[in-house]
C-alpha cells in the first residue's frame, strides 16, 4: 500500500514539477531572463511610455515626439571602454547603412544612456567619437531619474556596476515600431540583422 | 551568482532540513506512508533543486519579490526538510543514484558556467558565473573522493540485511 502511495505522489510531485518548470521557461524556451525578454516582447509588444528626454544637443525630446517611425534603440553609457564601445560605432554604421529610410523620416535610431553621469555634452562626444553623420542619430537621456528607472524596467534592461566605474549590461538593439510598441530585441553584435529587420518591414 | 547558489541556497536547506527535526510524530507517520524508502521525497526535493538552478530563476529571485519568497519557502520545505525527512529511509541504490546524480550536476553546470562566453544570469558578473563554475568542479570532485573514500574504507550499508525504516514516533 505504501509502495502504491508513494508511486502515486511522486507521479503527482513530477507532474507538478514539470508544470512549474514548464511555467518558469516559457515552455522549456526561455532558461534565461534574456531570451525570456525576447520571445515576451515579441508575443507581446510592450508600449513606450512618452518620457521626456534630453539630446546630445541639449533640446527636449520624448518617445512620444518620434512615434510614426521605426526606432532602433541601444541602451549605452559613454565612458564605456569596453565591448559596448562597439555599440557607438554599430549604430555610425546603421546610420549609413539606412541613410534612405533614414532620410524619408521613416527611421531613427536612439542611442539611450542609464548613467546618470552623461550630461549632453558626454552624448554629444560620444556619437561625434563614433563618426555621426549627423541625421538619424540621437543619443538621449532620461532627465528625471524616475523616468530612468521606467525606461530600463520596460526595455528590460540590467545594468550591473563592474567595480571599475563602469557596467555590464545586457546590451541589445530593440525595435519599436511606429506606433510606439517595443517589438523586437536583436542581438547587439549584428547590426546588419537590424537593417535588415527594418529594411523588411519598408519595402512593401 | 557564488553567493545565491553555493551560500544562500545550501544554507537555506541546511535551515530546512533543522526544521525538519522538530516533525511532530503524527505528521512524520503521515508523510511516512507516502513515502516509502525516500523516494517521494528525493523527487520533490530534486525537482525544487532543478527550479532554483535555472539561471533565469536565480535572476528572478533577485529581481521579483514574489520569486524570492518562493524561493526563501520552497527551498527549506521542499528541498531541505524533504531530504531530511526521506535520507534516512533511503536503501543502498537510492542513495547511490542520488549522489551519482549530485556528482554529475555539479559538474555539468560547472563546466557550463566555466565554458559559457555569455552572461547566463542579467544580475551577475561573468567572472562571478565562471568562478561559480570552478567552484561546482570542485564539489563535485570533492564529494567523488569522499565517496571513493567511503567505498573503499568506510562502513557501507548495502541494504543486504533486510532493511527496515527507523522507528517511528517518540523512542
Amino acid at each position: 500500500m505504501t509502495v502504491l502511495r508513494t508511486l502515486l505522489a511522486s507521479l503527482a510531485i513530477l507532474v507538478a514539477g514539470i508544470a512549474v518548470l514548464a511555467f518558469s521557461t516559457d515552455g522549456f524556451r526561455a532558461y534565461t531572463t534574456e531570451t525570456a525578454r525576447r520571445i515576451d516582447v515579441r508575443t507581446h509588444p510592450r508600449p513606450v511610455p512618452p518620457l521626456v528626454l534630453q539630446a546630445a544637443d541639449g533640446t527636449r525630446t520624448s518617445f512620444a515626439a518620434l512615434r510614426g517611425r521605426w526606432l532602433l534603440v541601444d541602451f549605452i553609457y559613454t565612458r564605456c571602454t569596453t565591448y559596448c564601445s562597439v555599440q557607438g560605432g554599430e549604430f555610425a554604421n546603421l546610420q549609413r547603412w539606412l541613410a534612405g529610410p533614414i532620410a524619408a523620416g521613416k527611421v531613427t535610431l536612439v542611442s539611450v544612456s542609464f548613467d546618470p553621469r552623461d550630461e549632453p555634452a558626454q552624448l554629444a562626444g560620444y556619437q561625434r567619437r563614433f563618426g555621426d553623420s549627423g541625421t538619424g542619430w540621437v543619443a538621449v537621456r532620461a532627465v528625471a531619474s524616475a523616468d530612468r528607472a521606467v525606461l530600463m524596467r520596460v526595455f528590460g534592461v540590467t545594468a550591473v556596476a563592474d567595480g571599475l566605474g563602469g557596467f555590464v549590461h545586457n546590451a541589445a538593439i530593440n525595435v519599436v515600431n511606429p506606433d510606439g510598441k517595443l517589438v523586437a530585441i536583436l542581438d547587439w553584435d549584428d547590426p546588419r540583422a537590424a537593417a535588415r529587420y527594418i529594411t523588411r518591414r519598408l519595402t512593401p | 551568482m557564488t553567493l545565491q547558489m553555493l551560500v544562500q541556497i545550501p544554507l537555506l536547506g541546511v535551515a530546512g532540513w533543522l526544521l525538519a527535526q522538530g516533525t511532530p510524530a503524527r505528521l512524520r507517520r503521515v508523510l511516512a506512508a507516502w513515502n516509502h524508502r525516500g523516494v517521494s521525497g528525493l523527487v520533490l526535493a530534486s525537482l525544487t533543486g532543478l527550479v532554483w538552478m535555472l539561471p533565469r530563476a536565480m535572476d528572478a529571485a533577485v529581481d521579483v519579490p514574489l520569486v524570492t519568497l518562493a524561493k526563501f519557502l520552497s527551498v527549506p520545505l521542499l528541498l531541505g526538510a524533504a531530504i531530511a525527512l526521506s535520507w534516512p529511509r533511503m536503501g543502498f541504490v537510492v542513495r547511490g543514484v542520488f549522489l551519482v546524480e549530485l556528482i554529475a550536476t555539479c559538474f555539468r553546470m560547472g563546466w557550463l558556467y566555466l565554458v559559457s562566453p555569455v552572461r547566463l544570469c542579467s544580475n551577475y558578473l561573468l567572472d562571478d558565473q565562471q568562478r561559480l563554475g570552478k567552484y561546482l568542479v570542485g564539489i563535485g570532485g570533492a564529494v567523488v573522493l569522499i565517496l571513493a573514500w567511503k567505498l573503499m574504507w568506510g562502513r557501507i550499508d548495502t541494504g543486504r540485511t533486510e532493511r527496515k525504516d527507523p522507528p517511528i514516533g517518540p523512542r
